[in-house]
């Protein structure tokens, strides 16, 4: 196809449109979001930081289990390769220290056991209904998959630049946002009973308290101990959580590619080879008239 | 087709299967001695890619449905149970759920390559058609297979396109309520979403064996819309054909692999990994990227029967356009009007998938507005006009003469004067 | 039909067996995930981890079955009667021959750990049946002495032991094997 110079205006005219009708509408919200952050797992060579997935699960379980659940990660997985790392026989001590129900035994009731490897984190509330009235009507999510949950609208043309930069951590920059995002309101900002104010939730009024501090929680390799930092180490975490596969995907992904890009040469030059004597005919060609 | 070799089998055992089933001289000639037109450029790999796709669905899809459970309560959970538990489930997952986009991406390139040349052209008007038809298999399959992991959107996309069908008068309700075996989107739809997206997929394959066997009646277009008329004109398809099938599905590969193995969920929807919630709505329903061009239809229209009628009319139209384009010539390069118009047309769908995915206020519905009217008036006005007002430009006598005559090869004779016996 | 020069032929057949065999190597490169797939997955894998039973509460002649690996596992607390009925039998003689002492742990022969399916053709015998003190197997007819071993009946084979050791006096933990 030959692309001439009218072809591109006609593109153009059509983009045109669009960018306009898009600045239009964000004209009428502006809304700040979540600063990216640097993340180790980013990029075609990411792989998870074992020491920071250990620091958010420490966080999460001091913190953030108190009223979230993460019900579809295993003791077990804390062993797996491309985790946090523990050994299993660290991962079953971990599993020891929760209570796991079980049953029914043979009188027919649901008991209390220590947890296994095989068994799930257990939730802290039996059911939804129990967190809301626990928690005065708010539900916190269940944290297994919050991090690929949660995503950032960067707009035309980031979404654009996205593809090429792999960008597929706004989940984790969301989730720093919102535990870095607690502030003061701004004047003439009513806030709705039971909401706090948080600068990157959609509609600034979030039903989770802001709860980590500077210090609270002990970091015994020496990393600051800033909410930034939790923020942070969190927010690893919980990516890890929703991707447990993420080292595999992307060192198999290396491997799948040189082997693609070395097989397409490989037809390329076979291609030119098959066509060279179509192409590059020496002797005239000779017409045979169709049977 | 004239002067293509004739399959003769060597082995005493291949002449006993020969005489019993001809399979090895069908495969020979429709797969290795078959005539293509010579001139054929990249644009023509993308049916090979299809059929590529369509293999990788439904084997990555047989694999998926070892270990999904098809029932409210644990679908969302059997979909994460395959990304962590299942050896390569990550990766069976991935390949599946990109592997429809790219299906789709494959097929919008093969549809806009028949559009440009005019391969919807007598005589291939049911090729055409069988094309349509294999489109709307693709969506309706594309779109149950995305309610199977339960997640808000899968829902709410469940529940907004069969909601749809209420516009109808009179059959509306009856018929959404059939679809749904229940009160609302529920276990019963899941269930039978589940049985037809395994079966289409099968139903897809055999419309592929018409939609071949079609083609091969009337043979391939080519760039230029003038037919082979000599053997000069055309090589067997295997190794030429073959060969630039492969390198260009390579190539494909390399893409989806990008998108497979490094922005897996880059195509998807965050919502998705939230499970399904009846009694909560997400802030923006969106579709697929895929779905978007006719997403932005059916909201451009305010009224609800309209809208449906649009969204409809809009693929369906397709099927009419071997009619609608009134033109004797082929092919894009010789009609300089039509390429300009046709242009304006892919910005337009494009720009339609990007209002799709925005939310329908201000003058993102204005746009919507102004961009369906272009969609529906470029079938029904410009191309039946076009044909009867367009100046064309001179077609070459034949593939070899345009072969020829762009750019001599090296070591060639120099080209016949145009006219003379080619 | 294309003309080959002479000197092509090594270069174009290079190029070509390179080609094929590269994809060949990636076609089956490709099988490996689709078989993989249908090999026991992580949680399967997990759940068959070894399960300890407590031996306290099974009373001396009662026979316990617990499930290992979705297997049955009969647990028969032997009394003194039971013990010297399985180790006076002439075992050279039997169908699948094994004295009593190689089924169980030495120093713990009143504890007989069983895979309860029939060797013959997998159903699950019933314990205290038969005429040798052991079990009956309904579907055939086969019968195991109170070792576990074929006396009578089509199963080829004594009824398997699972890989088990003791923990404590009181605890077994089946799917592990340690010191024999």
């Amino acid at each position: 196809m030959r692309v001439r110079r009218s072809n591109f205006l006609a593109v153009t005219f059509a983009a045109v449109l669009a960018c306009t009708a898009t600045r239009a509408a964000l004209a009428q919200e502006q809304e700040a979001l979540p600063p990216q952050q640097h993340w180790s797992f980013a990029g075609p060579f990411g792989q998870y930081d074992k020491a920071q997935l250990q620091r958010g699960f420490k966080v999460y379980r001091e913190v953030c289990a108190t009223c979230h659940s993460l019900k579809l990660i295993a003791f077990r997985n804390l062993a797996d390769p491309g985790g946090p790392g523990f050994t299993e026989a660290q991962a079953a001590a971990i599993a020891a220290e929760y209570k796991v129900t079980d049953g029914p035994n043979d009188q027919g009731e649901m008991f209390q056991r220590a947890g296994r490897l095989a068994d799930y984190f257990p939730p802290p509330f039996a059911n939804d209904q129990a967190a809301r009235a626990a928690l005065g009507g708010g539900l916190p999510p269940d944290m297994s998959v919050l991090a690929k949950a949660r995503g950032i609208e960067r707009g035309f043309p980031w979404f654009i630049f996205d593809a090429f930069t792999q960008y597929q951590e706004d989940g984790p920059d969301y989730i720093h946002g919102i535990l870095v995002g607690y502030t003061d309101p701004p004047p003439g900002f009513t806030l709705p009973p039971g909401g706090q104010y948080n600068k990157y939730f959609p509609g600034h009024a979030i039903a989770m308290p802001k709860l980590l501090n500077d210090g609270q929680v002990e970091y015994t390799d020496g990393t600051p101990t800033t909410v930034d930092q939790y923020g942070r180490d969190v927010a690893a975490f919980l990516m890890w959580a929703a991707e447990p596969t993420l080292d595999a995907r992307k060192r198999l992904g290396f491997q799948v590619f040189a082997f693609l890009i070395v097989l397409t040469g490989l037809l390329y030059f076979t291609k030119k080879r098959v066509w060279h004597d179509v192409l590059h005919r020496s002797e005239p060609l000779e017409s045979r008239p169709p049977a | 087709m004239s002067g293509q070799s004739v399959y003769k089998p060597q082995s005493p055992f291949m002449q006993w299967l020969e005489r019993r089933l001809p399979i090895a001289s069908l495969v020979h000639s429709s797969m290795i001695a078959y005539p293509t037109p010579r001139n054929l450029n990249y644009w023509w790999t993308f049916g090979g890619i299809l059929t590529f796709m369509l293999g990788v669905q439904i084997v990555t899809g047989i694999v998926l449905a070892m270990h999904y459970t098809p029932h409210v309560d644990y679908a969302f959970n059997s979909v994460e149970s395959i990304m962590r538990d299942v050896n390569y489930g990550w990766l069976l997952r991935y390949l599946h759920a990109n592997g429809a986009s790219f299906f789709f991406v494959a097929v919008y390139i093969h549809m806009a390559r028949g559009m440009y040349y005019g391969s919807y052209k007598e005589p291939r008007e049911v090729l055409w058609i069988l094309g349509v038809i294999l489109f709307l298999l693709m969506v309706a399959t594309g779109f149950m297979g995305y309610v199977l992991p339960w997640g808000q959107m899968s829902f709410w996309a469940a529940t907004v396109i069969t909601n749809l069908f209420s516009a109808l008068p009179w059959v509306g309700d009856p018929i959404v309520t059939w679809l749904w075996g229940g009160y609302a989107v529920g276990n019963p739809t899941l269930n039978r979403f589940y049985s037809l997206h395994y079966l289409l997929p099968f139903v897809i394959a055999g419309v592929v064996v018409l939609h071949i066997w079609a083609l091969h009646m009337v043979g391939q277009n080519n760039p230029t819309g003038v037919e082979p008329k000599t053997d000069k004109d055309t090589v067997a398809f295997t190794p030429y054909a073959t060969a630039k099938d492969a390198f260009f599905i390579g190539l494909f590969c390399i893409f989806y692999a990008w998108f497979v193995f490094y922005i897996p969920n880059y195509l998807g929807h965050s919502d998705n990994y939230i499970v399904a919630n009846p009694g909560q709505t997400p802030t923006h329903i969106v579709p697929e990227w895929y779905y978007l061009p006719f997403y932005a239809i059916l909201r451009a229209i305010p009224n609800k029967l309209l809208g449906f009628i649009a969204l409809g009319g809009s693929i369906v139209i397709l099927a009419f356009l071997p009619w609608l384009d009134t033109s004797r010539v082929r092919s894009a390069n010789y009609r300089p009007m039509f390429r300009q118009f046709l242009f304006i047309f892919f910005a337009v769908v494009i720009g339609l998938g990007y209002l799709g995915s925005q939310p329908p206020e201000g003058g993102y519905v204005i746009a919507a507005r102004i961009l369906t009217a272009y969609y529906f008036i470029f079938f029904i006005v410009i191309l039946p006009l076009l044909g009867l007002l367009e100046k064309t430009k001179r077609l070459p006598n034949s593939i070899s003469e345009s072969v020829l005559r762009h750019g001599t090869p090296a070591g060639a004779a120099a080209p016949p004067p145009s006219g003379a016996k080619a | 039909m294309t003309t080959i020069s002479a000197a092509e032929p090594s270069r174009r057949d290079f190029l070509l067996v390179a080609t094929a065999s590269v994809a060949t190597v990636g076609a089956a490169a490709t099988l490996v995930p689709l078989i993989a797939q249908m090999n026991p997955d992580a949680s399967t894998i997990a759940a068959g981890a070894p399960v300890d039973v407590d031996l306290a509460p099974i009373a001396e002649g009662q026979i316990v079955k617990v499930f290992w690996r979705s297997q049955p596992i009969f647990i028969f607390h032997r009394s003194k009667k039971d013990i010297a009925l399985a180790q006076e039998v002439d075992w050279q003689s039997l169908r699948d021959p094994a004295p009593d002492s190689a089924r169980v742990k030495s120093g713990q022969e009143q504890w007989l750990v069983l895979i309860g399916i029939c060797t013959h053709l997998g159903c699950i015998p019933l314990a205290h049946q038969g005429n040798y003190d052991g079990w009956f197997c309904p579907c055939h007819g086969s019968q195991y002495d109170s070792s576990g071993r074929i006396r009578q009946g089509p199963a080829p084979l004594n009824l398997p032991l699972p890989p088990y050791q003791f923990v404590s006096d009181t605890t077994i933990r089946i799917g592990e094997t340690g010191k024999a």
